[in-house]
């Protein structure tokens, strides 16, 4: 540790800073003497940079012999405090000249006031963590209830339903989707399909191509690739459009005009996500096959009539029902978590992006954990 | 002014926001036909103060009562009757996007008026020549400037012919002219309606056009409120300083470098 009473000068154009004795070890005395302008201001800034004390010490800069100041070594004394204030190092001023002062007096500033709230503890903040988390469970389970009681009602009592946001959300979600799902489901199979084809072909049973291909879509790719890309398209869609309106004080404008949210904006969007999922699944099943058969016929000369019978055989009806319903309830998690952060958006443009890139994560993430558990319900306990 | 029923009251309005407590017991009356104005600086809680008596925010404690029925408790179907006795200009207007103006003006009352469409129709009509945009009824709120925006959100809050209209901070980010137009608006509806107006502004000229009695929050507690004159001419210190527009905002502070260093004035300094 240095010497707090040893004489480390440095001498800049016009002034000189000098080390000087303080009162407490976690102190710090510096005296300034000449002229504190633009010329030294860098140097001055510098040098009172690399001796600031530690947190919670003090700086004294004593301007004793300091004889005038501009507009820039003001500047780099405020510039010095808010770095002193960040740091929780107090920068005091002694024995200031009232020629220095005048100067001081006739510049303002903005200052932050500290923030009044203290910092919590460990505990404190695990409970904080833990009790968030409970609250956005429950805020979610009641938005969930919300929206399925509205949309069973919506079944039984047709007049409440708004359909035409319905018919033009289930075109954004379901029609817009078709090119984009039906390609990458094609892709997929076809992929699958040579995987396959590499390994069953050395044992002489390549025509199992069609089997492997037909179950892994139907069962698994396509209700997992169709909802994931949901999930990213009208699911981003869907917070994105609820975030602005809350930013925007739409909800809140619904809300005082006595327009429930649920009914106006929630349950179309939900029915139309639950009615178009499971057919863009139908189509990405049937896509899926289509590409496996491509590579059967022309990698695997496979004649198409053998294919198509064997993937005939190998599905039942227990494959197709179990991956429809797999996709009912993606549907319903993709949509309800797109309203959940679209809702929950507090503040500006900004919050909005957020918001939508939380959203995806978490339906991509339902979704895997949702098939996960689908997958030990329906093949492993149920056979 | 003062013998007319109190149309509104809150009693000890709490409000936190996590650890942070925006308001702490707020209380405040307006009465019947007068025209209200909540001011404060920013973060003072004001438009916190009317998100509270509107049920748009959650209250920790305390009570607000409005046309005579006590908000806390009240089920979800008589607030819904409550909220259609009232109107609310928000900030931006707060227009849907997806709708056309007049498409907005018509929501309300579609949803809460049993008419014919042909009846909807005109009453749109009439509703947005009262703001004067008549014209506009086609056109999507992307289209309108800021001014137009805030009048057909007017009109919109007007569409039901509510007993009381709320408007948070009606003349930002106008010009002074706009602003005048919409002040002159809401004193027309004040004095040719009787209706109750409660504001919520930090705009100057507004205060002095429109107030007939003012509320001041600051710190989450009321520092004033009563006549506009009388709160005026009361000698506080923190209505003294905001009509001198030198009201410190929550988190800011304008100060001098000499202050900011704790230096005691220089005699016959600045």
């Amino acid at each position: 540790m240095e010497d707090p009473t040893a004489a480390a000068k440095s001498t800049l154009a016009q002034l000189t800073l000098t080390d000087a004795p303080s009162t407490s070890a976690r102190d710090r005395t510096l005296a300034l003497a000449g002229v504190l302008d633009a010329r030294g201001a860098a140097v001055f800034a510098a040098g009172v940079r690399k001796r600031l004390p530690s947190k919670k010490g003090k700086l004294v800069l004593d301007l004793s012999a300091l004889t005038a100041i501009d507009s820039a070594g003001t500047a780099t004394l405020v510039d010095l405090w808010r770095t002193g204030h960040r740091r929780g190092v107090a920068i005091e001023l002694a024995g200031v000249q009232p020629a220095v002062q005048t100067e001081l007096e006739q510049f303002r500033v903005t200052v932050e006031l500290p923030p009044p709230a203290t910092i919590p503890g460990f505990f404190e903040s695990l409970g904080d963590t833990a009790w968030g988390a409970v609250t956005a469970l429950g805020n979610f389970m009641v938005l969930a209830a919300d929206v399925t009681i509205g949309g069973i009602q919506a079944f039984f009592t047709p007049g409440r339903m708004r359909w035409a946001t319905y018919f033009r959300e289930a075109s954004l979600m379901g029609s817009q989707a078709f090119g984009i799902v039906g390609l990458i489901t094609f892709l997929i199979g076809l992929t699958l399909a040579f995987q396959s084809a590499y390994q069953l072909r050395q044992f002489g049973a390549a025509i199992y191509v069609a089997s492997l291909t037909a179950i892994s879509m139907v069962r698994e790719m396509g209700p997992l690739i169709t909802a994931i890309l949901v999930a990213g398209r009208s699911g981003s869609s869907i917070t994105s459009e609820v975030a602005t309106m809350k930013v925007g004080e739409e909800i809140d404008a619904m809300q005082v005009m006595g327009i429930p949210f649920v009914d106006f904006i929630a349950v179309p969007k939900v029915l139309a996500m639950v009615t178009m999922v499971p057919l863009l699944t139908m189509l990405a099943d049937l896509l899926g096959i289509l590409g496996g058969w491509l590579v059967g016929m022309v990698y695997l000369d496979i004649a198409p009539k053998p294919y198509l019978q064997k993937t005939i055989d190998a599905l039942v009806t227990k494959d197709l029902v179990t991956g429809l319903f797999k996709s009912v309830v993606f549907a319903w998690g993709i949509a309800l978590i797109g309203l959940y952060h679209g809702i929950g958006v507090r503040g500006g443009a900004q919050e909005v992006g957020k918001a939508t890139t939380a959203s995806v994560v978490s339906a991509i993430f339902f979704i895997i954990v949702a098939d996960s558990i689908f997958s030990i319900i329906f093949y492993v306990v149920m056979g | 002014m003062t013998d007319a029923p109190a149309i509104l009251e809150v009693r000890g309005m709490i409000v936190r926001y996590g650890a942070r407590t925006i308001l702490d017991g707020v209380d405040m009356t307006v009465q019947q036909g007068e025209i209200r104005v909540i001011l404060g600086g920013s973060g003072s809680g004001k438009s916190t103060l009317l998100k509270g008596i509107l049920g748009l925010t959650d209250v920790a404690g305390g009570k607000a009562t409005m046309l005579g029925q006590e908000l806390t408790g009240l089920s979800e179907k008589a607030r819904g009757l409550l909220m259609q006795r009232i109107g609310v200009l928000f900030q931006n207007g707060a227009l849907f996007g997806s709708l056309t103006v007049g498409e907005n003006v018509a929501l309300p009352l579609r949803e809460h008026r049993k008419l014919p469409e042909g009846a909807i129709a005109e009453l749109v009509r009439m509703k947005l020549a009262q703001v004067d945009l008549g014209h506009a009824e086609n056109l999507y709120p992307s289209e309108l400037s800021g001014g137009m925006r805030k009048r057909a959100g007017l009109a919109r809050a007007l569409a039901l012919d509510p007993e009381i209209l709320f408007c948070d901070e009606p003349s930002a980010g106008l010009d002074p002219l706009t602003s005048a137009e919409l002040d002159n608006l809401i004193l027309t509806l004040r004095d040719r309606l009787k209706m109750t107006v409660v504001i919520v502004t930090h705009e100057l000229a507004s205060i002095e056009a429109i107030a007939d009695s003012l509320i001041m929050v600051g710190g989450g507690k009321v520092i004033a409120e009563g006549p506009m004159a009388e709160v005026r001419g009361r000698g506080i210190v923190a209505v003294d300083e905001f009509f001198a527009r030198k009201t410190k905002t929550a988190a800011k502070q304008e100060m001098s470098v000499a202050d900011l260093f704790g230096l005691t004035p220089a005699k016959g300094g600045a």
